[in-house]
C-alpha cells in the first residue's frame, strides 16, 4: 500500500445556517480544500462524499452526481458514502484505500448535512433511521433514548455520575470558545447541564450534540504528489473500520462498542502505535456518554473509569490526553455527514500547528467516528 | 408504516415468535433467517414466553410529539414514557416500552412480562399497529 497524506482542508462555519443550502455549503468546503492544497479543480481525480440522508433531510438523493457537478469537478468518478453518523469518516477511509491502492493520486473527501430545512420532529425521525427502525425506533427508541440506555447502565455498573457526564459537555464547550467555526461559543457550567431540560433520563439537553448545518472537505494525495505539492503534509498512519449489530439490544456487552475496539485495533496495528502513544483525539461525542465510552473503547482509560478521568481534567487541553480540542460534536456542532471529515480537519490543524489557542502541541492525532449506536465505527491516526 | 410492513411482522409483534437454530440451539428475537452463531439456514419458529428482566431503562421526555403534524403518523405514546432493554428468560434482548408503572418502580433487574398494546397510528384513517409492551411482573 502507498503512503497517503492530507494536503488541503476546508470547512464552513457550523450552525443553523438558514440562508445556506446543501450545495452552497458543499461547494464552499470543497473549493476551499482544493485552494488550501494549492491545486485546481481539474487536478481532482475522484470524490468521496459522506452524507447521511439527503433524502430525508432535503428530499434529494444522487448526491454522488450533484456534488462534483456544483464543485466544478467535471466527469470525475464520485461516490456518495452512507454510514449514518459515520458517513464522513467512512468516506475518508474509502478515499484513503483508493489512493493507497494506486488507483488515483488526488482525491477530495467531502462531508455534508443540511438538517434545518425540516422541523425537529422530522429530524428526530430521520436520525432514528440510523437505528433498527423495525425493532428499535418503532417501539419508541429515539437516538437520545438509545444513548440514555447506555448511560443508565454505565451509572449503575460503574457508579458514573450525572456530574461526570456533564463534565464532558463543560470541557467541550470550553474548547469550542477558541474554534471560530464552532456552532456554540458559550461557556457552560456543570450546574447549567444539570439544570437543562431532561430529554431521556439521565441525559439532558446539554448532554446532547445540536442540530447543525455544515460541510467539511479535505484533499488526499499519494506520497509522490504530496511531497511535490505540500510543505506541510499530514500523513494517514492508520485506518480502521468495523461494524457491529445495528440494534443496541443485540450486543453481548451494551457498554462496549466492539466496532470501535476492532477499528481502533486495526488503526493502532497499522500505525505501530499504542493508545498510550496517542497525543490527542477527536472522538464521537454525539452525547456525553458517547465520549466516555469512546475513551474506554479506544484504550485511553480502563472500562468504567472514564467518568472520573474526565471529571479530574485528564482530557482537557494540557491534560494527559486532550479529547475533542475542537469542541467535539457537542459544541462544534454535528452536521451528521460532515462530522467525520471535520474531525480530520481538526487533526490536520493541530498537527500543522495551526490550531491557535486550542493547540495541543501534538505529533499525532486519532479520530473516531461512530454510526448509530455503534453499528459502524471508523478510526484514523494522523502524524505530521 | 405501510400495511404490508406491519402485516408481515404480525407473528413477531403480536406473539413474540422468533427463531431457534436446530444446529446450535441459539434462540433469536426478532427472527433471523441465518443463525448469527453458526450460519445455519434451517431456522425454526420459536415462541418466547414474554417474561424477562430490565437490563437498562430510560424515560423519554421529548421529541416524539408532533405538534406541527409534519408526518402523518401519531405515536400511541404519551410523553413521558419508559423505554427499556429487556432480557427475555430464554436469552435474547429486545427494546420495548414499560407501561403502567411509576418512576420509582423502574429498576435495573426488575422482572417484567409482555402485554399486547397499540404501538402506532398512521394518521386518522391509516392502519393501527399493535405489538408488545411490558409491565412489571408482580
Amino acid at each position: 500500500m502507498r503512503k497517503v497524506a492530507v494536503i488541503g482542508i476546508g470547512m464552513t462555519k457550523f450552525g443553523q445556517l438558514w440562508k445556506r443550502d446543501l450545495t452552497s455549503l458543499s461547494v464552499e468546503a470543497g473549493v476551499n480544500a482544493v485552494r488550501d492544497a494549492g491545486i485546481h479543480q481539474k487536478d481532482v481525480e475522484v470524490l468521496y462524499g459522506g452524507t447521511m440522508s439527503g433524502g430525508l433531510f432535503i428530499n434529494q438523493e444522487h448526491l454522488g452526481s450533484m456534488l462534483p457537478d456544483y464543485m466544478g469537478f467535471k466527469n470525475i468518478p464520485s461516490v456518495r458514502v452512507e454510514a449514518a453518523c459515520a458517513s464522513g469518516g467512512l468516506a475518508l477511509r474509502q478515499a484513503y484505500i483508493d489512493i493507497a491502492s494506486g488507483m488515483h493520486d488526488i482525491a477530495v473527501v467531502g462531508g455534508v448535512e443540511k438538517m434545518t430545512d425540516i422541523g425537529t420532529y422530522s429530524i428526530t425521525k430521520a436520525l432514528a433511521t440510523a437505528a433498527d427502525t423495525v425493532n428499535e425506533s418503532n417501539f419508541g427508541a429515539t437516538f437520545p433514548g438509545l444513548y440514555a440506555l447506555m448511560a443508565k447502565l454505565h451509572m449503575h455498573k460503574y457508579k458514573t455520575t450525572e456530574e461526570q457526564l456533564a463534565s464532558v459537555a463543560v470541557k467541550n464547550h470550553l474548547n469550542a470558545l477558541d474554534n471560530p467555526n464552532a456552532q456554540f461559543h458559550k461557556k457552560i457550567s456543570i450546574q447549567d447541564v444539570m439544570d437543562s431540560a431532561k430529554i431521556a433520563d439521565p441525559l439532558k439537553l446539554l448532554d446532547a450534540s445540536p442540530i447543525t448545518d455544515g460541510a467539511a472537505a479535505i484533499v488526499l494525495a499519494s506520497e509522490k504528489k504530496a511531497k511535490k505539492l505540500s510543505d506541510t503534509p499530514v500523513w494517514i498512519k492508520g485506518s480502521g473500520h468495523a461494524t457491529d449489530t445495528i440494534s443496541l439490544h443485540d450486543r453481548d456487552d451494551l457498554l462496549t462498542l466492539s466496532a470501535t475496539v476492532s477499528a481502533a485495533k486495526q488503526a493502532y496495528l497499522q500505525a505501530r502505535l499504542q493508545p498510550k502513544n496517542i497525543d490527542m483525539a477527536e472522538v464521537h461525542d454525539c452525547f456525553t456518554i458517547a465520549e466516555l465510552l469512546a475513551i474506554e473503547d479506544l484504550g485511553f482509560v480502563k472500562k468504567g473509569k472514564s467518568g472520573k478521568f474526565t471529571e479530574e481534567g485528564y482530557t482537557k487541553i494540557g491534560g494527559k490526553i486532550p479529547i475533542n480540542p475542537s469542541g467535539g460534536l457537542k459544541a462544534k456542532g454535528h452536521p451528521i455527514g460532515a462530522s467525520g471529515v471535520a474531525q480530520a480537519i481538526e487533526a490536520v490543524l493541530q498537527l500543522r500547528g495551526d490550531a491557535g489557542k486550542r493547540s495541543t502541541n501534538s505529533e499525532n492525532a486519532l479520530t473516531h467516528n461512530v454510526g448509530g449506536s455503534g453499528g459502524t465505527s471508523v478510526v484514523h491516526i494522523f502524524e505530521r | 408504516m405501510a400495511v404490508p410492513k406491519i402485516w408481515r411482522k404480525i407473528p413477531e409483534y403480536y406473539n413474540l415468535i422468533g427463531k431457534l437454530c436446530p444446529e446450535c440451539n441459539a434462540k433469536f428475537f426478532p427472527k433471523r433467517t441465518v443463525c448469527k452463531n453458526c450460519g445455519c439456514t434451517r431456522m425454526q419458529d420459536y415462541k418466547f414466553e414474554g417474561k424477562g428482566k430490565i437490563v437498562t431503562y430510560t424515560i423519554i421526555r421529548t421529541s416524539m410529539s408532533d405538534p406541527e403534524q409534519e408526518i402523518n403518523e401519531q405515536a400511541a405514546r404519551n410523553i413521558p414514557y419508559a423505554l427499556a432493554i429487556i432480557k427475555l428468560k430464554e436469552g435474547p434482548m429486545l427494546t420495548a416500552q414499560i407501561i403502567d408503572c411509576g418512576d420509582s418502580e423502574l429498576n435495573i433487574g426488575k422482572k417484567v412480562k409482555k402485554v399486547f398494546r397499540k404501538i402506532l397510528e398512521n394518521g386518522p384513517s391509516g392502519v393501527i399497529q399493535y405489538g408488545y409492551k411490558f409491565k412489571i411482573d408482580k
